[in-house]
């Protein structure tokens, strides 16, 4: 029997392995950002540590960056922490995309723009989000602090080889539809917590047919499902992605593709689970709820709770109801928001900025509704502003900020004010996520952008077919 | 970290399923950079009112639960961030063991590196601790050799471990020290890793 690339990836890292104990594994690639790397920095100061690879790891600030009025950081404690991240890096001699640099953007973004991620490497970051980079056929997932730490003296993890997980999407998308629309139906259909202590691959039609951009969107919230990973095995798509990128392979680049696309699941691989879905059958979809499971087509209602079959779950629903303010029963297109925000590692690369562009072109923002677009990379504003897209945005009355994680967590200033409902290309919509009492909903960039010009959910297949 | 074996306290039951990270430690308390400190904000939306004031009904703030080194939650249990804060905030608030049916991957992960007992018991046993906690506060014991959750209504349930973690929380081992022993092989991989060019 063939192999699927999850345990190509893994069997080609373990540096030691013993019955009875997790198989320690190489890492690749290190990325780091300011919120889970100082304890790190400061345990191995205080065991007289060194990095062990300062050649394998990549720094950035995403998370508490202000995205507005640069330099000037106005919150004294995230400045504390931005300048200690910039001292840990120079004191430790890791790479930094600092505050400023052209190459500064969201850690999971500039990753891929940089040639950072490729097939075949083992990837982590002190980020859940770090699944992202799977999109290019790599085992890339997020680690806590002690974790990070123990990346940075030793350049290894001692992790259990987990299930594997096959989700297969059949067939084809929509118009209208989106890669955000992919991920969301399927946290939906099957919950939050379906690929836990899993690594998912991503397969199917659907799949094959996505851009590299839309890869890493589906792969972004893997971890909404609850998988330790989740990746698409690369293909032409993936290399040419990578041709020429600064940190891919340059003299022996046709060599690192071939051995890339040998990395491809095998044909009659098997996993432990096999899910799958009709491409079809997937709606845009919005969360009504708080957490990314409570999701619905665009046409459809809040559920009720009839629609469940126990206690828990029905418990589940009144107390998400009652955070978001929302009745059961209630149309989709009957939520009515005030903000819109455009950004995150899930959507805020230039693919997800052109949809929206588009979208929000010759309108304006519905009034009382406040819109924020943050590209993902500063790579990303300028190829933006190059093709005109921030004008569009700020013609219809957005406002177009500099690159940050930002309103997705709101460690920033860019926080939705309590009881204030927000139309969100993000990946989470815990309570509270966006800001104490704020309310979060789930949805594509097409989807966000629709909603900003009506005030309410609009099915974005329809706004689509009007303005033509 | 502390080395755990035996822990006898009563215990917290939250009743809640997919308690996420960032309900654990919320956002704003993300940015310190020391380990320590963090207790006073975990749970901190559920703990207080929008005002400031404690809110009475949470578990947490029940006299009868006060001093509990103990957490009894519902399924998925540290789901969403991979934020390490949070297994900083319950340690220091003073849990030691918690115990769910089933917790996310990276939590769970984040808890063995720092001296925190992450247990899975059934659902039925959850539940049925659960039922009992929030009827009358009780004192539970949990023995990490035996691999045992004794109650005081006359059960005892097992858990398993992984064994590796098993005998890194009994000795509160430092992973890193561990890994150094393996020097060797590293740089025998390191030699033999490919790298294009």
């Amino acid at each position: 029997m063939g192999k699927n690339i999850i345990e190509k990836i893994w069997e080609q890292h373990v540096v030691y392995r013993e019955e009875g104990k997790p198989d320690l594994l190489y890492i690749d690639l290190h990325l780091i950002h300011e919120v889970t790397s100082p304890q790190a920095f400061e345990g191995l100061r205080l065991a007289g540590r060194q990095v062990r690879r300062t050649d394998l790891c990549f720094a950035t600030m995403d998370h508490n960056v202000p995205t507005k009025n640069l330099p000037t950081i106005n919150d004294p404690i995230a400045k504390k922490q931005i300048t200690t991240l910039a001292d840990n890096a120079k004191e430790f001699g890791i790479q930094l995309a600092d505050i400023g640099h052209p190459d500064q953007g969201i850690v999971h973004v500039i990753g891929p723009e940089l040639g950072l991620t490729q097939p075949g490497k083992t990837i982590v970051c002190g980020d859940s989000h770090t699944s992202t980079h799977g999109a290019f056929g790599a085992l890339a997932f997020g680690i806590g602090t002690s974790e990070v730490e123990h990346v940075m003296s030793t350049q290894t993890l001692w992790q259990t080889k987990p299930p594997t997980m096959e989700i297969r999407v059949n067939g084809q998308l929509g118009v209208g539809v989106a890669a955000k629309d992919i991920i969301l139906a399927i946290i939906a259909k099957w919950g939050i917590g379906v690929g836990t202590g899993h690594i998912v691959e991503y397969t199917g039609e659907a799949i094959r047919a996505l851009s590299m951009e839309e890869r890493m969107t589906v792969c972004n919230m893997s971890v909404e499902a609850g998988a330790k990973a989740g990746l698409i095995s690369p293909d032409e798509k993936t290399v040419e992605f990578l041709r020429g990128r600064r940190f891919a392979p340059q003299k022996q680049f046709d060599e690192a593709a071939e051995y890339w696309l040998s990395l491809t699941s095998d044909a009659d691989c098997a996993y432990d689970v096999v899910l799958e879905i009709d491409a079809a059958e997937i709606e845009p979809i919005v969360t009504w709820g708080t957490n990314p499971a409570m999701g619905v087509g665009v046409s459809k209602t809040v559920p009720t709770k009839t629609d469940y079959d126990n206690e828990a779950d029905r418990g589940a629903l009144e107390k998400a109801l009652q955070y978001m303010d929302l009745k059961e029963g209630q149309k989709i297109t009957d939520i009515e928001i005030q903000h819109v925000f455009i950004g995150s590692c899930t959507n805020s690369r230039i693919s997800d900025l052109r949809t929206a562009a588009e979208i929000v072109r010759g309108q304006k923002l519905a009034p009382g509704v406040q819109g924020i677009v943050v590209p993902g990379s500063w790579s990303t504003k300028r190829a933006a502003e190059e093709e005109g897209l921030h004008q569009i945005f700020l013609d219809a009355g957005f406002e177009w900020r500099e690159s940050g994680c930002s309103a997705c967590l709101g460690m920033n200033e860019d926080v939705i004010p309590s009881g204030e409902r927000c139309a969100s290309t993000s990946n989470r919509n815990f309570e509270g996520r966006q800001g104490a009492g704020a309310r979060t909903h789930l949805v594509s960039p097409a989807m966000a952008a629709a909603a900003a010009i009506h005030g309410r959910f609009v099915d974005v297949r329809e706004f689509a077919k009007q303005q033509a | 970290m502390e080395p755990i074996n035996i822990v006898k306290s009563v215990y917290a039951p939250l009743d809640r399923k997919n308690v996420d990270t960032d309900q654990i430690i919320s956002k704003e308390f993300l940015k310190r950079i020391e380990r320590t400190g963090f207790g006073q904000f975990v749970f901190y939306h559920w703990r207080f009112n929008e005002n400031g004031q404690p809110n009475e009904d949470f578990v947490l703030n029940k006299p009868a639960y006060s001093g509990a080194e103990i957490l009894v939650a519902q399924d998925n249990f540290g789901c969403g961030s991979s934020r390490e804060h949070a297994p900083w905030a319950i340690l220091d608030y003073g849990f030691r063991v918690v115990i769910a049916p089933s917790f996310a991957d990276i939590f769970h992960n984040n808890c063995f590196k720092n001296g925190i007992l992450p247990i899975r018991l059934t659902e039925a046993e959850c539940d049925e601790l659960l039922a009992k906690g929030i009827e009358q506060a009780q004192e539970i014991e949990v023995n990490l050799e035996a691999q045992t959750v004794t109650t005081g209504y006359g059960k005892t349930y097992t858990f398993n471990i992984d064994p590796y973690y098993k005998k890194m929380l009994l000795n509160g081992w430092d992973e890193i020290s561990l890994t150094f022993q393996y020097e060797d092989h590293i740089k025998a991989y390191e030699e033999k890793r490919l790298v294009f060019e």
